[in-house]
């Protein structure tokens, strides 16, 4: 196995998707000649052409729908909004096509589509560059909601996402692109959508978080260690369908829980995941749910502001005391 | 290549764009004032688009033109019944009719073939007829019915027949012109000849999605042809009071596509006009913008008053009836005698009545059938 970047690992995901399958292509902005605002797509214009990788102008509704409209005539099109928060333009026709065309068309359509791109904070980008909307898409029935949080998952889960017969949302997170793992360079090497990995195994507290907060609480979870407390901190990975099983038997044997997001708490995942805790296995806990989540408010500038808005270390190793009551 | 608007030619005379041109800028309209209409202008108006239309007949064989007439009536007759239905309480939801507008629908797909792709707005019963599905899939469908063609899933607004490739059926105005543009995108990557009618209402030319589908189209050279159904209101708000520049046709221009304007009530210039698009789109992957002047006779769906127009400016332009007008043509050419107009009314209103019962016969839906195609692969959640 080779350490490559999550960047690296998505590429090779892409690459090797479309080396297998002549029906999936690539679109985006900026996605060909540029070779990717973010480099995911470096090098696959030079070999897979222009027919397979094509740049898009800023239009982001028009081939969000042409990609689906691509899916009912039977290719399997990725893609690729430069950032998430431009996907915003496209909600129609994620939500009302993608989402509804299989339902409504008594299931003559299927929509094999994978809408990716960077999500989540950014760096000192202010408010409308810098948010985690994912909450939006899990909400609707039709859709599934992926979000990586290390180079191998997000090399797994993408090829898993392109082989699927169903619209997902990929969502990788900004700051996330250059950290570095293990990744399999087999070329069959796919991990399941809607499968939770425990990401450190222990007994006294559990901490749910995705994306950007993996490593995060990761990083908590060593720190409770040293004071004796030792965290389970599980990634559910794919949002939609969420491997709750998975979270409940973690909660049953710590009794306690912390879900760490860095997207707003209102109607957000992390309430949803709460709720499912609730009602799955209230017996067992010996504490509320505690969420820790991004501030209440939009992104701002200044980079204190900035830091102070997206939960770190400290936040969840003090939630993690509070649930243990310490 | 034909430049944008290559076909100016073709172009309507005035006295033929009736509607929106005369409807003050408020839409507030005064059942008392006096109409302006000059009976005697109408009436020449109306024998020359004849004449233009009888010109026509000659180059379409016996069978082809009696195919048309019966298509139009089948779904003249289909939309009544559905009226009919809906106001007893065996159709819900919304339910947008097509009656008015029969010439554009079935003068396009006529010039299409079978394995050709279309893709509609929510008013789309008639295009679905048109493509090959049957009276009874669609009736089935409106009544909710698991013999509906979408499985009593979809209903008035979402018709789809894979079999017919019938690619809906859309609800929110516009969105189908970006669908229908990504399938004759995959027409090109696929490398076969087949084309995309897109058919849309005029107020989704002021959606984004009709001028983002529209650059890319002619940026990528995709076999798509826009079908712009002007019917002159978008819901209750006429075309006056809704676009600052309302030659449609024109704004083609913008992204150097061709474009012609048609006379939606003569089937065979829609025809004609859809077959030189088909042509381009086949041999050369161009797309086209086809403006079509209609009016629906209707109101915008089942529960419109209507108020906004006047009866007056509604009998003007059913004088113009398409199905009366081609009637005419068929009839003063010797095509068609009374006893073959009876004949085929008779034809179509068995057509109508089995769907009916079919319709009326068909169970519902399978109470579990609401958790079913959510998903095409659904995954058990935390299976490996």
């Amino acid at each position: 196995m080779a350490v490559v970047t999550m960047r690296e690992a998505l590429n090779q995901a892409l690459r090797e998707e479309m080396l297998r399958d002549e029906n999936v292509f690539l679109m985006g902005e900026e996605v060909a000649a540029y070779d990717g605002a973010y480099k995911v797509t470096k090098g696959l214009l030079a070999e897979l052409g222009d027919k397979r990788v094509i740049d898009t102008p800023i239009t982001e509704l028009g081939f969000a729908g042409l990609g689906v409209g691509a899916a009912m005539a039977g290719l399997r099109p990725i893609v690729e909004f430069m950032t998430f928060n431009f996907s915003i333009l496209a909600t129609d026709q994620i939500i009302n096509s993608a989402a509804k065309m299989l339902y409504m068309s008594g299931g003559q359509f299927k929509i094999p589509i994978v809408f990716r791109g960077p999500g989540g904070s950014a760096f000192q980008v202010s408010s409308q560059h810098s948010q985690a909307i994912e909450s939006w898409f899990a909400y609707f029935p039709g859709l599934k909601v992926v979000m990586p949080s290390t180079p191998a998952d997000a090399k797994g889960l993408l090829k898993s996402a392109i082989r699927d017969d169903d619209p997902v949302i990929f969502i990788e997170q900004e700051r996330m692109y250059g950290n570095k793992g293990e990744v399999p360079d087999d070329v069959d090497f796919t991990i399941p959508l809607g499968v939770a990995d425990v990401k450190r195994e222990g007994k006294d507290a559990t901490i749910v978080a995705r994306s950007l907060m993996v490593p995060v609480a990761l990083k908590a979870a060593e720190l409770l260690e040293k004071e004796g407390v030792f965290c389970e901190v599980i990634d559910p990975r794919t949002i939609r369908p969420l491997d709750i099983g998975t979270i409940i038997e973690s909660v049953k044997k710590t009794n306690r829980v912390v879900v760490a997001e860095e997207s707003h708490p209102f109607c957000g995942v992390g309430a949803e995941i709460a709720s499912e805790i609730t009602e799955r296995a209230f017996d067992y806990l010996d504490a509320p749910v505690k969420r820790v989540s991004g501030a209440d408010v939009p992104m701002p500038y200044a980079k204190n502001l900035e830091d102070r808005a997206i939960p770190g270390v400290e936040q969840i190793v003090a939630a993690v005391r509070e649930v243990s009551y310490l | 290549m034909a430049k944008a608007n290559y076909e100016v030619e073709n172009r309507a005379p005035e006295p033929s764009r009736l509607g929106a041109e005369d409807k003050s800028a408020t839409g507030v309209i005064d059942e008392e004032a006096p109409e302006h209409t000059d009976t005697e202008e109408l009436h020449k108006d109306h024998e020359a688009v004849k004449e233009a239309q009888k010109s026509r007949l000659s180059g379409i064989d016996r069978d082809s033109l009696i195919d048309l007439y019966h298509q139009m009536l089948l779904v003249r007759r289909f939309e009544e019944k559905s009226a009919e239905a809906y106001s007893s309480g065996k159709i819900g939801g919304f339910c947008h009719l097509y009656i008015g507008q029969e010439a554009v629908g079935i003068g396009a797909i006529s010039a299409i073939r079978k394995d050709d792709y279309v893709l509609c707005s929510y008013r789309e019963h008639a295009h679905a007829i048109a493509k090959g599905m049957s009276p009874e899939s669609v009736m089935a469908e409106l009544y909710g019915k698991a013999g509906g063609c979408s499985k009593g899933k979809g209903g008035s607004m979402h018709m789809f027949d894979k079999e017919v490739n019938f690619l809906g059926g859309h609800g929110i105005v516009g969105g189908q012109i970006p669908l229908a543009t990504g399938v004759a995108f995959a027409s090109k990557y696929k490398g076969t000849d087949q084309v995309t009618l897109c058919f849309f209402g005029e107020a989704a030319v002021n959606q984004g999605a009709f001028h983002e589908s529209l650059n890319m189209a002619q940026l990528w050279k995709l076999p798509c042809i826009y079908i712009c159904e002007n019917n002159q209101y978008g819901m209750g708000t006429s075309l006056a009071r809704a676009m600052s520049s309302q030659d449609i046709s024109q704004k083609a221009c913008a992204y150097d596509i061709a474009s012609e304007f048609v006379d939606g009530m003569d089937v065979l210039a829609v025809r004609e006009a859809t077959m030189r698009a088909v042509e381009r789109a086949r041999k050369d992957y161009l797309p086209t913008l086809l403006e079509v002047r209609t009016y629906r006779f209707m109101g915008h769906s089942m529960s419109d008053p209507g108020n906004y127009r006047t009866r007056a400016e509604i009998e003007r332009h059913q004088e113009r009836d398409p199905i009366k007008l081609f009637a005419a043509s068929l009839k003063e050419e010797g095509v068609l005698k009374d006893s073959d107009f009876q004949r085929i009314e008779a034809e179509v209103s068995e057509q109508v009545e089995k769907a009916l019962l079919f319709a009326e016969e068909s169970p519902l839906p399978d109470p579990d059938e609401l958790f079913t195609d959510v998903y095409a692969n659904p995954i058990e959640p935390g299976k490996r």
